[in-house]
């Protein structure tokens, strides 16, 4: 069975290597937060000036001057700190960070990301997304396969307005963990229960398939 | 020397139509609220503004676009502002989008006598168009100039009579850089005290960079996403 928002997000928590610091996008990424595997220590860096995000407040002890990048009120941990804003993305643009999380409306087989702006629609603004995919070692988005069309997100070329070239390592999927390299899609993993033909099907990009697959394991 | 004037309104004085200001705060979070309210209230038209954000429709810089007083606005994120979106669609409203970290670094540059520099992001993407582009490192950057304002307007937790800053958690964000990159500053502060008493290792802002200092009528502090966990 196709994964959920929570499957998508606890197969990335396994990604997280003890001793990182990692930026989490909004949406999915942010709740890679309540997955982190136990024994693992990992800090989380919001690129509006904090280092050490904890979880929401409780109600009652929100704090206007405490938010992430999302404009969420947050905590911060023990041995938070916090900046300014070029002393952020000097961590981001200086790979201190060593994870960054993200979603995507679009990504191609050569690591384009395509996540800010749709020709013709409300343009809002890339915030912190070019920063951070042009700079950070490790990119993993978080998407759907499809669109709400049935059309392949997964592509050989990005048809939206770039984020950043080249720069995608991983992408995990409702369906799928695949890793790009070579200018190609590489079938990593399966979600339970998920036909590697439905994946293929599903992929609009070149994709290449081990003679075996894994299921995710997400116990 | 002191900077102290003794309100919102002695502060915006020299503020005029089709200035460049520069506006601090990230989402409704460390914005110069006293003073946004001046502006609506003086009138002043064809500004252009540069903030991270576009604030929301009934606050912040929301105030000044559903008043009709902006021109231009260099930002990186707009979304959650209707009025925004209807002037952006009409034509009526210039919007120049940056990213985040080079409008960080580009107002940091401005007020450090930086005139470019060059970044990663953006690059093979819009925001590289028409810009010049070198390989450093086998990677591809662009070149960015520096920003500077008429007037910068920021907000601090507390200030000094010299005008030394200290920030909140993450209401500091873009304050500090567009302190610097004002040709004037003005700083409106929850609480303001005497020199001496704020310790000069715990200052974000040095007073040199401040022009103008006074303390805030009244602070809302407006929440945009208020999220909460339950005690369980």
């Amino acid at each position: 069975m196709a994964l959920d928002k929570i499957g998508i997000a606890k197969r990335i928590a396994q990604e997280l290597i003890d001793g990182w610091y990692v930026n989490l996008g909004i949406g999915i990424p942010t709740l890679v937060a309540n997955y982190i595997p136990e024994g693992i220590e990992v800090e989380f860096q919001s690129e509006n000036g904090v280092l050490g995000m904890g979880p929401f407040p409780f109600e009652g002890e929100e704090d206007a001057d405490l938010i992430n990048a999302g404009k969420q009120t947050i905590t911060a941990r023990e041995g938070a700190s916090f900046f300014d804003s070029a002393m952020s993305f000097a961590m981001i643009r200086g790979q201190h960070v060593q994870l960054t999380v993200l979603g995507a409306m679009e990504v191609s087989q050569n690591g384009d990301i395509a996540n800010w702006k749709i020709p013709g629609k409300m343009v809002k603004g890339m915030g912190g997304a070019m920063d951070l995919v042009a700079s950070a070692e490790n990119i993993i988005v978080a998407m759907m396969h499809s669109n709400k069309a049935g059309e392949s997100k997964i592509l050989k070329a990005c048809t939206l307005p770039l984020t950043g070239v080249g720069c995608v390592k991983k992408v995990v999927t409702e369906l799928a963990v695949m890793e790009i390299k070579d200018g190609k899609f590489h079938l990593i993993e399966r979600a339970p229960g998920v036909s590697v033909e439905e994946i293929i099907s599903k992929t609009e990009g070149d994709l290449v398939v081990p003679d075996v697959v894994p299921e995710m394991n997400l116990a | 020397m002191n900077k102290v004037v003794k309100n919102v309104s002695e502060a915006c004085q020299g503020i005029e139509d089709n200035m460049t200001l520069m506006v601090g705060g990230f989402g409704l979070c460390g914005i110069p609220e006293n003073s946004i309210a001046e502006l609506v209230k003086k009138g002043i038209k064809n500004l252009t503004c540069i903030s991270n954000n576009a604030g929301v429709d009934d606050f912040g810089l929301g105030l000044l676009l559903q008043n009709k007083q902006v021109k231009k606005m260099i930002s990186s994120y707009v979304g959650e502002n209707d009025e925004f979106e209807r002037q952006m669609l009409s034509g009526e409203l210039e919007v120049d989008l940056i990213p985040q970290g080079s409008l960080a670094e580009r107002c940091r540059a401005g007020g450090a006598g930086i005139p470019a520099f060059f970044t990663p992001a953006g690059y093979g993407t819009e925001v590289a168009e028409g810009k010049e582009v070198r390989i450093y490192n086998g990677k591809p950057h662009i070149l960015e100039s520096a920003l500077t304002a008429d007037f910068a307007i920021v907000k601090a937790w507390k200030g000094d009579t010299e005008g030394n800053l200290v920030f909140k958690a993450t209401a500091r964000n873009f304050n500090p850089m567009m302190a610097m990159a004002g040709k004037i500053t003005i700083a409106e502060v929850e609480e303001l005290v005497p020199a001496g008493e704020l310790d000069p290792n715990q200052i974000h802002t040095p007073g040199i960079f401040v022009q103008r200092i006074f303390k805030g009528e009244k602070f809302e502090k407006r929440i945009e996403q208020r999220t909460v966990r339950q005690k369980s």
